[in-house]
């Protein structure tokens, strides 16, 4: 599905073959995936399964895989480091601050790869500070230290500095972990949000299946550093792949109906 | 791609208008360069001989500034100021500068706010160096220095050394890990020091009053060799404010915000230990500073390193030359002693005062 939108469209990622092995284990088995500009998917799978790697290696974290990973048409290297964070923004599943830091301080630190190195922000800089606090809604925790704060405000918190980082892809590790359904909700319409009006491609690692099915419209299943299937919910989630992949009876997952509504 | 996200908002609105008033960094550097301007006058008019205020102040515009003064004051009056309290004011103002600049990088590096210009075993080393200088009977005479100064300066950057090779610093990995080799090294060179400390015989008073810091030794000809390798370790770190915010998060998010943050670490590990270096073969170990000037200073302006590293090493300054006037006053107290006297109980004061805000 995703093939056909794309066609005109350079991707805002590829991953071709991508492998990493840590020592003799191999944690990914050679992935490949497309995602377009406004492209929302779930990454799932079982613990262990490669999802987080996958992230790294996206990232350039992971320095010893092997395959190809583009990001708007270019390697991490063509890019240069600071050009690719302004591509690529992390969502990290937690954040621990050191020192006490305001959220709009927190949010600021997102303006990093497009400050000046030694003049620091500029006004540009602090309109999209303001700006992205506005479009995650987090207006009301301003001022307030981020230590302070309840897991899903500072989830939301960490949302709003990704989004002042300006990158036409996201990604990120877990975002409702821990989160109230409330906030787990508030996460994941902000994500359709800004793949839908922005234009920005998503990519979450997931754990809540059902969660995962109900609001993103593409699902990329790992099991053991393979991706085993990629498509709409309806389609990857199938009774024989959860036991496949989680080894579980799949009759305790909420699964999506074949002829699903839209939300 | 980058104002893809930004451009959405209304662009009517005062977007900016939204963020607060910022933590009064203006006032506070006002505040810093009134302190230090005090410390200056007051640090060269006062001593055994005191010298009148307003003589003082023409005294440093005609030798300082080059002013058109009428010489009010007499020639002895002007060679206690020039030669012996104007280095030695300087001095403690270009050590507190380092001290100060060194704990909020070792800080900001380790995301610790425990840790202090010593933290890596630069203290234990520098002790070690300065020890063995005293038992060995070589005399040395380099540009002002002693053979001690050089040992203590070498001894500070071969702990740091020895820590990073150990931890592997180099690469991304447990900071805790860091900070225990850190904590490792520097109890074996105590160890040493400990050791030398008891075989010194006569020279023990020696070592133990350079254990505790003091600027009476201090000169012109110090000043000037030591001042320019504070000033360049001083002026890459300033130059390093974006990494140090954004390693506020650790090293991971560092990364992802586009620091190349092995390089940018190993960068600022090193000015932080070149200029710890300088400041304890000038002075001797100075505790407190390095750990509470950018505590301080991170109370009222938060943690954005573009404001708390210059205003730490303003109020390092200041805090320093304060403190070496209040220990010249009784006659020749150790200025460790002092800087532990004075600013313990108002450091405990500002945390109780501002513990809604600010939780260590």
């Amino acid at each position: 599905m995703s093939t056909a939108l794309a066609a005109p469209v350079e991707p805002a990622l590829e991953l071709r073959d991508v492998r990493l092995a840590y020592g003799l284990r191999e944690v990914l088995r050679g992935i490949d995936l497309c995602l377009a500009p406004g492209e929302r998917v779930a990454l799932l799978g079982e613990n262990g399964a490669g999802k987080s790697s996958l992230l790294r290696c996206i990232t350039g974290l992971a320095g010893n895989a092997s395959g190809e990973v583009l990001i708007d048409g270019r390697t991490g290297r063509q890019h240069g480091r600071e050009a690719l964070a302004r591509r690529v923004a992390v969502v990290p599943g937690q954040t621990d601050v050191a020192f006490p830091l305001r959220v709009e301080e927190l949010v600021a630190l997102g303006r990093i790869p497009h400050e000046h190195p030694l003049l620091g922000p500029r006004e540009e800089d602090r309109e999209a500070v303001a700006a992205a606090i506005r479009r995650v809604g987090v207006e009301r925790l301003v001022g307030r230290d981020v230590r302070q704060l309840s897991l899903g405000e500072r989830q939301l918190a960490v949302l709003a500095m990704s989004v002042a980082q300006g990158a036409g892809l996201l990604l990120l590790d877990e975002p409702t972990a821990h989160l109230d359904l409330r906030h787990q909700v508030a996460v994941m319409r902000l994500l359709r949000r800004l793949a839908e009006e922005d234009g920005v491609a998503v990519l979450a690692v997931m754990h809540d299946v059902a969660l995962a099915a109900h609001f993103f419209p593409r699902i990329v299943l790992l099991h053991e550093g393979r991706l085993v299937a990629d498509g709409a919910p309806a389609e990857v989630l199938t009774p024989e792949r959860i036991r496949q992949v989680y080894g579980v009876d799949p009759s305790i997952v909420p699964l999506p109906l074949p002829a699903r509504s839209p939300d | 791609m980058s104002t893809r996200v930004a451009g959405r908002v209304d662009a009517a609105r005062p977007t900016v208008a939204l963020l607060p008033a910022s933590r009064r960094p203006v006032a506070l550097a006002l505040t810093g360069l009134l302190a230090l301007a005090t410390a200056l006058v007051l640090g060269v008019a006062l001593g055994n001989v005191a010298v009148p205020v307003a003589d003082t102040l023409a005294l440093l515009a005609h030798r300082l500034l080059g002013w058109p003064v009428s010489v009010t004051w007499p020639a002895s009056a002007e060679t206690i100021i020039v030669e012996l309290r104007l280095p030695r004011v300087l001095t403690a103002m270009a050590v507190g500068v380092a001290l100060a600049l060194a704990g909020a990088t070792f800080q900001g590096l380790l995301r610790n706010p425990l840790a202090d210009p010593y933290v890596l075993g630069t203290a234990s080393g520098a002790a070690l160096g300065a020890a063995l200088a005293m038992l060995l009977p070589i005399q040395v005479a380099l540009l002002g220095f002693g053979l001690m100064h050089l040992l203590a300066f070498g001894g500070a950057l071969l702990a740091v050394a020895v820590v990073y090779r150990l931890s592997r610093l180099g690469e991304l990995n447990s900071l805790t890990s860091v900070l225990l080799t850190g904590y490792a090294v520097g109890s074996l060179l105590a160890a040493g020091l400990a050791m030398t400390m008891y075989l010194s015989g006569s020279h023990l008073r020696q070592i133990f009053f350079y254990l505790l810091g003091s600027f009476s030794l201090s000169s012109w000809q110090q000043l000037l060799v030591g001042l320019p390798v504070i000033l360049l370790g001083c002026l890459v770190i300033l130059g390093r404010a974006r990494s140090l915010n954004a390693l506020l998060l650790g090293e991971e998010t560092a990364a992802h915000l586009g620091l190349n943050v092995r390089r940018e670490r190993l960068v600022l590990l090193g000015a932080a230990t070149l200029i710890t270096g300088a400041a304890v073969a000038m002075s001797g170990l100075i505790g407190f500073v390095g750990l509470v000037v950018p505590h301080l200073v991170r109370l009222v302006v938060g943690p954005n390193a573009r404001l708390l590293l210059p205003l730490s090493a303003l109020f390092g300054a200041s805090f320093l030359a304060f403190a070496d006037l209040v220990a010249r006053m009784p006659g020749e107290l150790p200025v460790g002693i002092v800087t532990a006297v004075i600013g313990a109980p108002f450091f405990l004061y500002l945390l109780r005062r501002y513990r809604a805000g600010y939780a260590l």
